[in-house]
């Protein structure tokens, strides 16, 4: 019993630190999704380019992988405010379909252009800090090293929102855009810093998961879903909140697989998604923040 | 006159050589991306080495004519969608006289549905699954042994060494490795090896800290199982990772491949079940012997070949002989000699069933298990392991 016990323990732990990364790359559509009301398709593929990038820049400077995580996230702002410019600029405001329609056309160029230079084969970041063995289980340093640079960034973020004036002109055009201009703010600025925020976020939680699992240009697709589903339990624009339901959405997967097969999982987690969506259309920390 | 009649005589001479020198068009799809890319790429290259080598050689003597031989590819994306389009296109279109598989099992039964219905003879290689050949088909030839071999050599090997093992089975859940781990599992419990843990995981999956906290729970000490490359060498880092203590990792496929090694320390001591491996020495009564297409495959490629090459390159081959034996290359012919064939080549004995059960499935070939060891300037080799009488060293268990 007490070695059963363990195993579940084990798993939950696992589930935990993989769950921040969720939470991570889950902040960023939320973010996005809030303050703007573009579902950012791109978001899986920009992902992927956190993992590519990370994968480059560690090749060209082998140092600690988590440092490089730093000029990642500055480039992710760089590439979002290109983004922010080229295609989604234009169809704010406009209905939610043409924005739809635009990231999802961004999502395709940026698959196909790392298709055609980097194919889809796997990759990976050769980086590996020493875990910590508890009895029979061992925890890989690289999983604990991303579950805490995720839960950092994060932090980082929320103090961002609340604490400067530019995170909380992000606020107040998240809560009432004409209110927010006929107080001085720019929303155009505002909403490109929104978004160059929200693809950085994905950038970094890319690049915090290239170094846990191998990698093809394809890969964020599996986190642009479960994104999707952390977003949706955690409510539209409460980033913290995404940290949070993506932690409890890795200890839901730790605390069930010891008992089914792992084929199960995703079922389970779009169940949740469709209960959450019915029961909870405002997400499960609603009342707590609104 | 003089200039004219020679004129003339170079013309019908170019015309007659043109009559003789024919084109023999074989068709094929590539996993050029997705998931297969690693395997199919390889694959190809055994081809690749083939065409060459028989058009460098001149081409196909058969029946007093000479073919060369011209490919028509595309990339599949590891797509079965894009296959059956593309094997459609081969034939319809493209007018290929012959076909050789896509890799993997699932494409290339999604191939076989096409050349089959069009009349056409594939060769298929990288494709182990034998079920494709229970349905009824004329034209499909196999060149790996079928799945439900690859196993078993493994537990063998495990019940002379450690009869007291429990085995955990953690696989692909696909076409390929699930007709290779149904029949193993029911082969462990006729020769009396415990099972302690079977599972089967996403064919993407790239976390396995789930199945491997499974693993480790249930005492498991030896792991069997994996998939293609991608899943299969994630599974091997992980379980490293992870400091899973298991005596013996066999995983299927991708231990194969000559990028195993870019693993490190996770790479040491897994074990592949082999269609073919450089050490293991067959006396070719046809074509080159193991050691000329190794050679001539590390100069053009710069990389030492595996078993997806030698089993591409073999089924050229095997055509190529068939082709010979039927005096050109009347479908009806070619199929007939095929049906015919049972011939060693450095790739081993291939034979194909004639009965009507399992028309085409390979009943010839044998496989062996290759281990990743050390050689003695800690340089990570692969070595054939089993059976004993092929083996190039010893199996090393455990493997820490």
């Amino acid at each position: 019993m007490g070695r059963e016990m363990s195993g579940i323990l084990a798993s939950m732990i696992d589930g935990v630190l993989i769950g921040s990364v969720y939470g991570l790359a889950a902040m960023g559509l939320s973010l996005i999704w809030g303050v703007m009301d573009v579902i950012n398709l791109t978001h899986g593929a920009v992902i992927a380019l956190g993992m590519f990038g990370m994968y480059l820049l560690f090749a060209a400077f082998p140092v600690n992988a988590y440092f490089l995580l730093l000029p990642i996230i500055v480039l992710g702002l760089l590439l979002g405010l290109v983004i922010y410019w080229t295609s989604v600029h234009w169809v704010i405001g406009r209905p939610q379909l043409a924005s739809l329609l635009s990231t999802f056309a961004v999502n395709m160029i940026i698959i196909g252009a790392g298709t055609a230079i980097w194919s889809t084969s796997p990759y990976n970041v050769n980086f590996t800090l020493r875990g910590i063995t508890i009895g029979e289980y061992t925890f890989t340093g690289n999983h604990i090293a991303a579950a805490i640079g995720a839960v950092i960034i994060a932090l980082a973020l929320e103090l961002f929102l609340y604490r400067t004036r530019p995170g909380k002109a992000i606020r107040a055009v998240a809560d009432n855009r004409e209110a927010a201009e006929l107080m001085g703010i720019s929303s155009t600025t505002v909403l490109a810093l929104a978004f160059a925020i929200g693809i950085a976020l994905a950038c970094a939680s890319g690049a915090l998961v290239s170094t846990l699992f191998p990698f093809t240009i394809l890969s964020g697709a599996t986190y642009q879903m479960k994104s999707f589903v952390v977003t949706v339990l955690a409510g539209l624009g409460k980033p913290l909140g995404a940290l949070v339901a993506g932690v409890l959405l890795g200890l839901l997967e730790g605390a069930v697989t010891p008992f089914i097969a792992v084929s199960w999982i995703p079922l389970i987690e779009f169940g949740l998604f469709v209960i959450v969506l019915v029961a909870f259309p405002k997400g499960l920390f609603a009342r707590a923040t609104a | 006159m003089k200039r004219l009649s020679l004129i003339l005589f170079v013309l019908l001479a170019l015309f007659v050589t043109a009559g003789f020198a024919q084109n023999i068009t074989i068709g094929m799809t590539v996993s050029k991306t997705g998931s297969m890319n690693v395997d199919s790429l390889e694959q190809y290259r055994g081809f690749e080495l083939w065409r060459d080598q028989v058009n460098a050689a001149g081409g196909i003597k058969a029946g007093g004519k000479s073919y060369k031989i011209q490919f028509v590819s595309y990339d599949d994306e590891s797509n079965v969608k894009r296959v059956q389009q593309l094997y459609s296109r081969l034939i319809l279109q493209d007018n290929a006289d012959f076909l050789f598989s896509p890799y993997s099992s699932p494409l290339t039964a999604t191939a076989a549905i096409v050349t089959e219905q069009n009349g056409k003879i594939m060769l298929t290689t990288g494709a182990a699954e034998g079920k494709t050949y229970t349905l009824g088909n004329h034209y499909l030839f196999q060149m790996f042994t079928p799945g439900a071999e690859y196993l078993k050599g493994a537990l063998d090997a495990l019940k002379t060494k450690d009869p007291k093992a429990t085995v955990a089975f953690v696989y692909e859940d696909a076409s390929f490795s699930n007709s290779v781990v149904d029949p193993a599992r029911a082969y462990a419990q006729q020769i009396g090896v415990n099972v302690v843990f079977s599972e089967r995981y996403a064919p993407n999956t790239t976390d396995f800290s789930a199945i491997i906290d499974k693993v480790i729970a249930s005492k498991a000490t030896v792991l069997l199982g994996g998939g293609h490359y991608a899943d299969g060498s994630t599974l091997a880092k992980q379980l490293y990772e992870h400091k899973v203590p298991v005596k013996m990792i066999a995983l299927l496929v991708a231990p194969d491949s000559p990028k195993w090694p870019e693993l490190g320390d996770a790479a040491l001591g897994v074990i592949v079940p082999s269609q073919w491996e450089p050490q293991v020495v067959f006396k070719a009564q046809y074509g080159p012997s193991g050691t000329d297409f190794a050679k001539a495959y590390t100069a053009k490629y710069n990389d030492a070949p595996s078993y997806e090459s030698a089993g591409g390159y073999a089924s050229g081959l095997i055509l190529q002989r068939a082709i010979e034996q039927a005096g050109g290359t009347d479908t009806a012919k070619v199929a007939d000699a095929l049906n015919k064939t049972d011939i060693t080549t450095f790739y081993g004995r291939t034979k194909f069933s004639t009965t009507a059960a399992d028309h085409g499935l390979q009943v010839g070939h044998a496989m062996v298990l290759a281990q990743w060891q050390k050689d003695k300037s800690g340089k990570l080799v692969k070595q054939v392991v089993w059976p004993v009488a092929a083996k190039s060293a010893s199996l090393a268990y455990p493997i820490h």
